[in-house]
């Protein structure tokens, strides 16, 4: 009997069984969907961390002060305050390695004009930061050179900040007057929104000049971070290792001692990420997977069962000529049927599913060619794996013994 | 045609032995009509399996269109039983989901036949067997004759050297009994060798010899003095149509 006299055959038997046979499927059905939808939805969670890494502004580095250590008391990681307005000078001096330096004085502050009032933070930094963090205005300009040096009373909101103010985020606000702590600021820009939201979004906050912050808001020269981005992604290391040689000279650090503070590469920070949400992905699909092996285990089951159940329609094929052979890929056929045809609709369903949750989650799901192809390839060799015993056992059936089975 | 030389069959139960068959011989020329008989436990049931080459003697020569075939074993004889050999069974055996087209087919199917052909052919066995408007129906959809005869024409349709019948009216009314036996005698008539195993002397009348088996050995061989001659109403209808 050729092949595809053989699938006829299956088909048909499957066919008979339609509620069993669907029944059977759904175990793959699911395992497959399961895993198609996980790897999408994990390396839709990859990107979306990626590009938002990536949004914190283009080729980043991230100095922040060590650990203050009073008495043995270990106030943790950025708790001391060693970082000053000389070592961002003299970052700057490094020359074109570095393109821009921003450095961060932040306060938290009550922000009233007129009626409306509303609580945010307030971030100093100086005109590195518009370049650093690629921020681009709605309305009027970004703080200046001139503003820092001058210690101007002005401001840049986030579209956030003016909505919580004015009931609207796209209200002309510039050149309106702002108490900040019952200091006046000029409002001088309004940036667009990011869209970023929840723990320190870029939308709603304020940025003003650190000179200012610092005198009007903080009280103290204290400088919280500072950022730097360099000149490409290939010099990102370069420039790295000479503000680490330029802080520890500036901060007289003796050889063989351990840096006051921090230098953070996105780069870093990127793989780090990835990797965390590369294992998550690799959690999910591996559970995924395992629903995808009691499928499997499933299809034994209902093969065997087939199998007895049809011990006499084997002896009467056995009888008029059926060889091993014709039986066992009878049996083998079905088995492989079963788990494709469920592979398939998995994938469909996975895609489907994922697609959804990640319109529900606003992220990009990505389905790889690589995981559908995968997961047909898994749920197919399943079918053979699992449908070659009960196929065996089928085909070694003595035809007298099966004729007379009842 | 069929020769069997000193067949022996012996089951191991345990420690004891027991020979279903203990030194067969029996010859089976071309277009003969043989009835076995016997008392359940005589052996009969052993020798329609291996005659059917369904089982191997333990000892012993069986020639089959000249060829030793008592030493074959498992996807060979699965070959020999698909060309030679046609099986009627007591309980029908057609598969329940299948029409009777699909049951009458399967031997064609095993044999690597196309499909065109298969089909032919099938048609024409069922026809003559007087089912030719019948053809798309399931086996419950048939009575207990007409399923028979259906398995009749699945029996034929590989042009076999022996048709087997292994009780072939077990299970039916004397009616339709007799339809079957009106069959088998056309099909005899046409040039075929039947060899049917039953316990009725009546069905036995129809056939020309009858071999007796008793306790594994044969005990009469005989041949039949007056042969009954089957009515089958059906069949003369089934074929005017």
């Amino acid at each position: 009997m050729n092949f595809l006299e053989s699938i006829r055959v299956s088909l048909r038997a499957l066919r008979a069984n339609k509620l069993r046979s669907s029944l059977t499927m759904l175990g793959i059905i699911i395992g497959v969907a399961a895993v198609i939808a996980m790897v999408g939805i994990g390396n839709g969670a990859t990107a979306s961390i990626t590009s938002q890494i990536q949004g914190m502004g283009s080729n980043l580095l991230t100095i922040s002060p060590g650990q203050s250590n009073s008495g043995g008391v270990n106030g943790g990681s950025g708790s001391s305050n060693t970082l000053t307005m000389e070592d961002v000078d003299k970052i700057k001096a490094l020359g074109p390695v570095v393109k821009a330096v921003a450095p961060i004085a932040s306060s938290n502050a009550q922000v009233v004009l007129g009626s409306g009032n509303t609580s945010t933070s307030i971030n100093g930094t100086t005109e590195g930061y518009e370049v650093i963090k690629n921020v681009t205005l709605a309305r009027g300009r970004f703080i200046t050179k001139a503003d820092v040096d001058s210690s101007a009373r002005v401001v840049v909101l986030g579209p956030t900040v003016v909505e919580n103010l004015l009931g609207d985020a796209n209200a002309n606000i510039a050149g309106e007057k702002i108490k900040i702590n019952n200091v006046p600021f000029q409002v001088i820009g309004v940036t667009t929104a990011t869209g970023s939201t929840g723990f320190q979004s870029s939308d709603d906050m304020i940025t003003a000049p650190i000179s200012t912050v610092q005198a009007r808001l903080l009280g103290r020269k204290t400088v919280r971070s500072i950022m730097a981005s360099a000149a490409s992604k290939t010099q990102m290391q370069t420039a790295q290792d000479q503000i680490t040689a330029v802080l520890r000279k500036s901060h007289k650090i003796l050889e063989g001692k351990d840096n006051d503070f921090r230098v953070q590469n996105q780069a870093d920070m990127l793989a780090t990420m990835t990797s965390v949400t590369q294992t998550l992905t690799m959690l999910l699909g591996g559970i995924a997977g395992i629903s995808l092996l009691v499928g499997g285990i499933g299809i034994m089951n209902i093969m065997l069962v087939s199998v007895t159940e049809r011990t006499r329609e084997i002896g009467i094929r056995k009888a008029i000529g059926a060889k091993g052979k014709d039986i066992l890929l009878q049996f083998l056929i079905e088995a492989v049927v079963l788990s494709a045809l469920g592979g398939g609709i998995g994938i469909a369903l996975g895609y489907g599913g994922s697609s959804l949750a990640g319109k529900a989650l606003a992220m990009d799901t990505s389905i790889s060619v690589s995981s559908v192809l995968m997961a047909f390839g898994f749920s197919a060799a399943i079918g053979i794996i699992f449908g070659v015993f009960p196929a065996r056992k089928a085909a070694a059936m003595d035809p007298i013994d099966a004729l007379r089975y009842e | 045609m069929i020769d069997l030389k000193g067949i022996k069959k012996i089951y191991a139960n345990g420690d004891i032995q027991v020979a279903a068959l203990d030194g067969v011989s029996l010859h089976v020329g071309s277009n003969e009509f043989v009835a076995i008989m016997g008392p359940s436990g005589s052996g009969k049931s052993t020798m329609m399996n291996i005659l059917g080459c369904l089982d191997t003697p333990t000892e012993g020569e069986y020639y089959l269109d000249g060829t030793d075939v008592a030493k074959v074993s498992g996807d060979d004889l699965a070959v020999i039983r698909n060309s030679k050999i046609g099986f009627v069974f007591q309980g029908f055996n057609l598969l329940a989901r299948t029409t009777a087209l699909e049951n009458v087919e399967l031997p064609l199917l095993y044999a690597g036949i196309g499909s065109k052909d298969r089909r032919a052919r099938a048609v024409a066995a069922l026809e003559s067997v007087g089912l030719g408007d019948r053809v798309h129906h399931r086996p419950k959809e048939l009575s207990g004759g007409q399923q028979q005869r259906v398995a009749i024409a699945r029996a034929l349709v590989s042009n076999p050297s022996i048709i087997l019948a292994d009780e072939p009216t077990g299970n039916l009314d004397s009616r339709s009994s007799e339809e079957v036996m009106a069959i088998f005698q056309r099909l005899h008539a046409a040039g075929n060798t039947i060899v049917i195993v039953t316990h009725e002397s009546e069905i036995a009348e129809f056939t020309q010899r009858i071999v007796r088996f008793r306790d594994g050995h044969i005990e009469l061989d005989e041949k039949v003095e007056n042969q009954r001659k089957a009515q089958a109403q059906v069949l003369e209808e089934g074929v005017a149509k």
